[in-house]
């Protein structure tokens, strides 16, 4: 087989498209993981849950719209469970997050009554589907049917709401009980409420990122949500890693969270094109975040104190 | 104003590490009171405070701030009467947040949060005057983030914090101890700046006993979780450190005191 460049440059609008649509859900991972400081497992489990009830609401004749905001809802309800098991229950965030993402399987099935259901764009109107970058393209639809731009548009409203909500007092609550839990409780700031309420939040939108996605391929599948943690984990990262030093405003570091997770699925893309084994996409991915998580302390560990060593040295 | 009656404190009962931190102590303290509270290392202090902040509920006993029974009110629902600053200058501030949105925070201190904007424009008027009183050119550096503070300005902050919203009540559990000699004075003297500005009802602990003795109308001496030593008025104008020390052997029945109390 040979590489042909423009194989891989066709690829790009699809690989854009989906890495917006799981932007979204890295954009709530970082609600979790870096403002509250909690690495949140239920997002493997409630980005199917969001694809599910979309798809489901769909097929049982609701408007598209509304199925999204029941996938929403739906994932705020699995967001919530998570934060009771851990603050009424003691239970730490890693093994609730677990917990309920176990649970959230047989949940899943049960929505979908069996493991697998489709859609097809020719029954039903959907917001998102992979078929309409080619039906843009060859000027069957609108500009505005794109899934770049529809997408592009969700992200936009999801940034400026996000942004508004983290500056009211509440949300300052919420960052503080991230940043320093013993300061936010001395400052009366139920810490428990703030999580639950930021857990519930991020479940949303993971959410509603897996019922975008579900329309986007055209069916909801039980495994979909599966490695998603780590998807939103090296966005989140790789963001940070390419954009920290230019974004500082909270907006753009979420943008810079959405451009992690394009450009995370422009190297997948680049692998698979390079034909590599799709099965070793799971590892790769794996690697590259532990990696990326690694970097810093090993930073830390042995290379800032080779430089202070070098800087004490020229200093004396 | 505060009214400690009989309580106690145990921790991790029933295990090897049991420890009995609180053993019945009671105290009251009058509105507009500055105690200064001193004891060894283990003595029972920061047990005494974070007992009265909620930190965790005591055993047994009863906690009442301003007539108002907290004993068993969360720590964040008490927080409403109580200004904390801690030891470790990295515990009440939050690093990654600015100096007026942390200010914000606190000012808003026992209200309910909504949905309203986190900072006014008006607010940070009010925090540039409040900041301009520390007098280390923080009011010019709202936005700062705190995690570029150095400990002194940080520990400043937080007094400021604590004391923003006038609380009925000032815990201070050693938070001169981290900072070098001269921050540590400048830092206790905006202690007793803004404890006397605004009349509050004040727990100071220090390991300091010419701290203790210099600043507060009343001095008590923690001894394996009680009151050792108790000491206010013109009898507390006239402690010396000689004096002290005599009183803590007669009242806890033993002559360990110079090496536990560590005259620094
Ligand atoms: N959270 C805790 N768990 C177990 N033991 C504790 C805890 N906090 C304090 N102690 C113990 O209680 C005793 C009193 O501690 P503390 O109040 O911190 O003393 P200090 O007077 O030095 O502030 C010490 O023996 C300490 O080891
Ligand atoms: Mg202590």
């Amino acid at each position: 087989m040979s590489l042909n460049p423009m194989n891989l440059l066709s690829q790009l609008p699809g690989a854009v498209a989906q890495g917006l649509i799981w932007g979204i859900m890295a954009m709530g991972v970082y609600i979790t993981y870096r403002i509250l400081d909690l690495a949140d497992l239920t997002v493997d489990g409630s980005f199917c849950t969001g694809a599910a009830v979309c798809v489901m609401m769909i097929l049982n004749g609701h408007s598209v719209w509304v199925a999204i905001i029941c996938a929403f809802l739906a994932g705020m309800l699995t967001g919530l469970a998570t934060g009771l098991l851990h603050t009424v229950f003691g239970i730490s965030p890693i093994l609730a997050g677990i917990l309920t993402q176990l649970g959230l399987w047989s949940v899943n099935l049960a929505i979908m009554t069996r493991p697998n259901q489709s859609i097809s764009t020719n029954n039903y109107k959907l917001l998102v589907a992979l078929r309409f970058l080619d039906d843009v393209k060859k000027g069957l639809k609108p500009f505005y049917n794109h899934p770049i731009f529809v997408v592009g548009i969700f992200v936009i409203v999801i940034i400026a709401v996000l942004y508004w909500f983290f500056g009211t007092e509440l949300g300052c609550s919420i960052r503080a009980t991230g940043a320093n839990i013993n300061m936010a409780r001395a400052q009366g700031i139920n810490t428990n409420v703030n999580k639950i309420i930021g857990l519930m939040l991020s479940n949303g939108m993971v959410a509603l990122s897996g019922s975008l996605m579900a329309q986007y391929q055209n069916f909801a599948d039980i495994n979909m949500g599966r490695g998603a943690i780590v998807i939103g984990l090296a966005a989140v990262i790789i963001g940070e890693v390419l954009f920290s030093k230019i974004f500082r405003n909270f907006a753009l570091k979420l943008l810079s969270v959405v451009l992690g997770s394009i450009i995370y699925y422009i190297v997948m893309q680049t692998v698979l094109w390079l034909n590599i084994d799709a099965n070793y996409l799971k590892l790769f991915s794996a690697l590259v975040v532990a990696v990326c998580l690694g970097m810093p302390y090993l930073k830390a560990k042995y290379i800032t104190p080779i430089q202070q060593r070098k800087r004490g040295k020229s200093n004396a | 104003m505060l009214e400690l009656i009989n309580i106690s404190k145990t921790f991790n009962p029933g295990t090897v590490n049991e420890k009995l931190a609180l053993d019945r102590l009671s105290l009251t303290i009058k509105d507009g009171e500055f105690v200064t509270v001193i004891g060894g290392n283990g003595a029972g202090k920061s047990t005494m405070l974070n007992a009265v902040a909620g930190v965790f509920f005591v055993d047994d006993g009863r906690i009442i701030i301003d007539g108002n029974d907290v004993t068993r009110l969360e720590e964040h629902r008490r927080a409403k009467y109580i200004g904390r600053v801690f030891q470790d200058p990295m515990m009440g501030t939050a690093a990654s947040m600015g100096i007026e949105e942390n200010l914000a925070l606190a000012n808003r201190r026992g209200q309910f949060r909504g949905l309203k904007w986190g900072i006014t424009h008006k607010e940070r008027q009010f925090y540039k005057e409040q900041l301009a009183t520390l007098g280390l050119g923080l009011e010019n550096r709202l936005t700062t983030k705190v995690g570029l503070l150095s400990g002194g300005q940080r520990q400043a902050l937080t007094l400021l914090m604590a004391s923003l919203k006038k609380p009925k009540l000032l815990l201070l559990d050693e938070h001169t101890a981290a900072l070098d000699p001269k921050t540590a004075a400048k830092v206790l003297e905006a202690t007793e700046e803004i404890v006397r500005r605004n009349n509050l009802t004040t727990l100071m602990i220090t390991h300091n006993m010419r701290d203790a003795i210099n600043h507060g109308d009343r001095l008590i001496m923690l001894y394996e979780g009680r009151i050792a030593v108790d000491v206010s008025g013109e009898e507390k104008k006239k402690l010396t450190v000689e004096k002290l020390l005599e009183m803590f052997t007669t009242a806890s029945g033993s002559d360990e005191a110079d090496d536990k109390l560590l005259l620094s």
